[in-house]
């Protein structure tokens, strides 16, 4: 028999409202011992919580949910508090003294969910995220890993790759066995590529991770181009040390920003000068080489013709003179508000066409690795023509992405074959 | 009652699992008694004349690895040899022959006689004899009674048989042989999981009235290869095989027929093979083909019979001759003996453990159909494990198990325990995940080993597979000419250099089963106290009992979250 757990499931304390929540066999007690009768299931009842002495500790929303049919698949009862640190500890003090009851440990609540058949693993840690979630975009990712999109779309690519698996099982296991003529001279390379093709888009776009932790935004070019002057232009502070010295920034600077409901993570980096003797200098060049790769955006500072692929080219240091340049998207300076607040924009663009193309489709780290390792097995069996190694690989991609679901690959597989064809004797 | 007979292992049943478990249980040094309704019915094929195939081919090189009986029968009766996806790996190659009839079954008998130990006994067993709870032997038909402390029961389709065609009904295991009635109540009665199976077979046909010339021949290999590498000498003369198809005419006669058909009447519950369907399954699920191959197969050098692989039916018998009149170059073809489905009782393979013993009953294993399985080799190769297992029981030896690493029929076993069956279980390399290892032409390299320490070869087998493993030592360390050692190993050692990097990548994928092979969990009542077990996840793994987080792994629908629950248990506990 489990634990009886419980939490503060709504955000820190202070706050309006504080919700409680308590799962498992002894919710029903623990709800009695505190707040007397309990409730009729579903029910919001106003209700005097008192500890075991029998002090009133609040006036308190006393709700019973009762298994299965609940968010984690047991007895559930919630108590919404007044959000007063002091109250909240109160009950959450008596609430460990009832015999059974202990706190819960960090995302235990959905691993009971997950455990009862609640929810699958994809969803699972879609609502780890959402409950991490701190902006509007982000929330959207969440709630569509939620809801399966997420899920769905890997039990998609398995379907897929099942029916592959069929067609190619068929001519290795079936091939003598009359009937799978249809199936004779199988290739199967059109179907692989169309998938890889489908994967290879997905693992590009950024992750959830990436999406929580924010749009990683990098400044680059060469030495005193006025990268450390538009850094603190866009953070609104002074950051970054900025100076008329070529190579002061040596290292690389980060700030996060949140702007018109996008998470960014800016990042300020060393001056790429060609050569140099000062050892700490190369350091930082070689480090904002590093934060280009990772980057989701980069605002290149340089001459247009050296700029990075995919790069914002910006013309920098627009409050002067003969800076000007007709092939930048954009002239700027920090001593330009209008210019600033024009980048900001560029930037809110773009940002939002790459969560409009992913927004549903963000995969957690996790679900990101079995992707890749689905992707690289597929690779493999996209350069061979020996059938049993493109069966191999398929059997090697289709095992992650099973996991994902918790699903038995070999019998989706051989689902898919029988349904096919007329198979035996 | 005249005397009480007494021996180590029982072995009820003559077909290829029970011929298996007796020899194999005599090879390990047990006294064993090999029941059956008719001696003469000893190793009879019931349904189609050929053994082997892909994944069925794995596993009679394997059964003959560990110096079983099949493919040594199969190589004395083969009068056409077909080494099927020849222009594939070696992995998917399947090794099948066409045997003549009788000449299998007098080979069957004479490895049986020359197997030490082994008596064969003549009746019908009629109910198990149990002291108290322990079981003690057989009680036969004519209440003689012989005891042993291990029983083998391999019944095929014996269990409650009842055989359709059209609306005629017979209770038998095979047509004209009695079912095993008194069995099945009591197997029944002990509260042991019994669920319906449904197969069947074509009609024979006299080979004299077939119109060979109209038809496409297709001949036996040219190359000399043999199902077992003990096998040497000259073939039998090879006959060809021939290929014909079903037309639009032939189905409009099944359809016309379907009315008085068992299968779509409803008389017949238990699910049959999606892999070897009835004719009549055919046109149904696949409506929109106009036509589906039979392979016309030989039945033997000096028999007419020929067997119309393909054209499985229960169909009243004037339909039969109607459907297979329409066939081109069998319009004027007689009918022999018409084709029938047969629905027996099977044992839900869950209540048996990795040896095929039964939990709930210690001493009595189970072989072949029994256990839901459809197929001669899948039959011979549980058979071979039972009877090793019995052995193992009677005399207080060390259980023989195969994992899924080291062999087809190990994989077979792990799903048969683990998964159960919903249909009659068929081998296929696809279920085996470590295809690439587990070839038919390596099993002997894979095996001989366990089957030495199994104590399972004999003299003759063991100073065979000592000289073969020299010749690869030397092969491999290049101290011999690939011109002087056997062809097949020259093909064997090529063969495992061609795939060695993903046999090097499956290796490190064996290594992890096998370690969580190696973590114990807890089963029946305990899981209840494991923290974090749905309610969902303790009834299947209390269905399937796996013993080991490997083994519950592969339960179906057990959730990563409750492996993971198990594995905190087994860390915790540990």
């Amino acid at each position: 028999m489990s634990d009886t757990i419980f939490a503060l499931s709504s955000g820190r304390p202070p706050a309006a409202i504080a919700v409680l929540r308590i799962s498992g066999p002894a919710a029903r007690t623990a709800a009695e011992a505190l707040a007397g009768r309990c409730p009729p299931p579903r029910r919001a009842s106003l209700r005097t919580v008192r500890d075991a002495a029998g002090a009133p500790l609040d006036r308190a929303l006393v709700l019973y949910f009762p298994g299965p049919a609940t968010a984690t698949g047991e007895d559930l009862v919630e108590l919404h508090c007044h959000g007063g640190r002091a109250v909240v500890a109160a009950v959450e003090h008596a609430l460990a003294a009832l015999p059974g009851l202990r706190p819960a440990r960090p995302g235990e609540f959905t691993r009971r969910a997950l455990e009862n058949g609640r929810i699958d693993l994809a969803q699972a840690q879609g609502l780890a995220d959402l409950l991490e979630a701190e902006t509007e975009t982000q929330r959207r990712t969440a709630l569509a890993a939620a809801e399966g999109a997420v899920g769905r779309a890997v039990a998609g690519w398995l379907d897929r790759l099942s029916a592959i698996a069929a067609r190619v099982e068929a001519q290795l296991d079936f091939a003598d066995e009359a009937d799978v003529e249809d199936a004779g001279g199988y290739d199967p390379a059109p179907a692989i590529s169309a998938l890889l093709a489908e994967w290879h888009a997905t693992l590009a776009a950024p992750s959830v991770e990436r999406l929580r932790d924010g749009i990683r935004v990098v400044i680059a070019g060469p030495p005193n181009a006025g990268k450390s002057s538009l850094f603190n232009a866009l953070v609104d502070r002074d950051a970054a040390i900025v100076t008329p010295i070529a190579g002061t920034t040596r290292d690389i600077l980060e700030a996060a920003v949140m702007r018109d409901g996008i998470p960014y993570r800016l990042t300020d980096t060393a001056g790429l000068a060609e050569a140099t003797d000062d050892e700490v200098e190369r350091i930082g060049i070689d480090r904002a080489a590093a934060a280009i790769a990772s980057a989701d955006m980069l605002l290149w500072m340089g001459a247009p013709a050296v700029a990075p692929r995919g790069a914002v080219i910006l013309a920098g240091k627009a409050d002067l003179p003969d800076t000007g340049s007709n092939d930048a998207d954009l002239a700027v300076s920090a001593r330009l508000p209008d210019t600033v607040a024009a980048l900001w924009a560029l930037l809110a663009d773009r940002a939002r066409m790459m969560l409009a193309i992913d927004g549903d489709m963000a995969l957690r780290q996790s679900q990101r690795d079995a992707l890749a390792d689905a992707a690289a097995a597929l690779d493999l069996a996209a350069r061979t023509s020996d059938l049993l190694i493109v069966a191999e690989q398929l059997r090697v991609a289709t095992r992650p992405l099973a996991g994902l679901l918790g699903r038995d690959a070999t019998e989706a597989m051989l689902d898919a074959l029988f349904g096919r064809f007329c198979l035996g004797k | 009652m005249f005397h009480v007979k007494q021996f180590d292992v029982i072995v009820v049943g003559g077909g290829h699992a029970g011929t298996e478990a007796a020899a194999a249980a005599a090879r390990r040094g047990a006294r064993v008694a090999l029941l059956s309704q008719s001696g003469a019915q000893i190793g009879t094929m019931s349904c189609n004349p050929s053994i082997g195939g892909l994944g069925k081919g794995h596993l009679v090189r394997e059964v003959d690895a560990l110096d079983g009986l099949m493919a040594r029968a199969a190589d004395a009766g083969a009068i056409h040899y077909r080494m099927l996806n020849r222009s594939k790996g070696l992995a998917v190659q399947g090794p099948r022959i066409q045997a003549d009839r009788r000449r299998y079954r007098a080979a069957i008998h004479d490895l049986l006689t020359a197997t030490p130990n082994l008596t064969i006994v003549e009746g019908e067993a009629a109910a198990l004899t149990l002291d108290h709870d322990r079981l003690t032997g057989v009680r036969l038909a004519d209440n003689s009674t012989i005891t042993a402390p291990a029983v083998v029961l391999a019944t095929g389709t014996f269990l409650g048989g009842r055989i359709y065609r059209g609306s005629e009904r017979e209770a038998g295991g095979r047509v004209g042989e009695r079912p095993a009635l008194e069995l099945g109540e009591q197997l029944r009665s002990l509260g042991l999981p019994m669920r319906r199976l449904k197969t069947g077979t074509p009609p024979r046909l006299d080979g004299r009235t077939i119109d060979w010339a109209r038809l496409t021949p297709q001949p036996s290999d040219d190359d000399p290869w043999r199902m077992s590498p003990m096998t040497y000498g000259p073939r039998l003369p090879q006959l060809a095989c021939a290929v014909t198809r079903t037309n639009i005419a032939t189905h409009d006669i099944i359809r016309a027929g379907l009315d008085n058909s068992p299968l779509f009447s409803g008389a017949i519950e238990g699910q049959g093979p999606r892999y070897c369907p009835s004719i009549e399954d055919k046109v149904h699920r696949f409506g929109d083909r106009d036509g589906h191959q039979i392979f016309l197969e030989p039945e033997g050098l000096d028999d007419t019979t020929v067997y119309p692989n393909g054209i499985s039916t229960s169909l009243a018998t004037d339909v039969q001759i109607a459907m297979v009149r329409s066939v081109e170059g069998l319009e004027r073809a007689v009918i022999t003996v018409p084709g029938y489905a047969v629905e027996y009782d099977h044992l839900d393979p869950r209540a048996l453990d990795h040896r095929l013993a039964l939990a709930a009953l210690p001493g009595l294993f189970c072989a072949g159909q029994i256990n839901g399985t459809t197929g001669y080799e899948e039959a011979a190769a549980q058979g071979l494990i039972a009877g090793l297992n019995a052995a193992a029981v009677a005399r207080d030896d060390a259980p023989v198990i195969f994992d899924r690493a080291s062999a087809y029929v190990g994989v077979m076993i792990d799903d048969l325990v683990l998964q159960g069956v919903s249909e009659p279980y068929r081998m296929l390399t696809a279920r085996a995940e470590y295809r690439l290892a587990l070839r038919a032409d390596n099993a002997e390299t894979r095996l001989s080993a366990l089957g030495e320490a199994a104590n399972c070869l004999s003299e003759q087998r063991r100073a065979h597979v000592a000289r073969r493993m020299g010749q690869r030592d030397n092969l491999r360390a290049g101290q011999v000419a690939v011109s002087e050692v056997d062809p097949d190993i020259a093909r064997e050692v090529e063969e495992d250099a061609r795939y060695a990097p993903y046999l090097a990548r499956q290796a490190e994928e064996i290594d992890r089963m096998r370690r969580d092979g190696a973590i114990a969990i807890p089963t029946g009542a305990a899981l209840h106290t494991i923290a974090g077990l749905s309610n969902e996840m303790i009834e299947r793994l209390t269905t399937a009992a796996p013993t080991t987080l490997d083994e519950a792994s592969r339960v179906r629908g057990v959730t990563p979250a409750a492996l993971a629950a198990l594995w905190l248990h087994a860390r915790k506990s540990a």
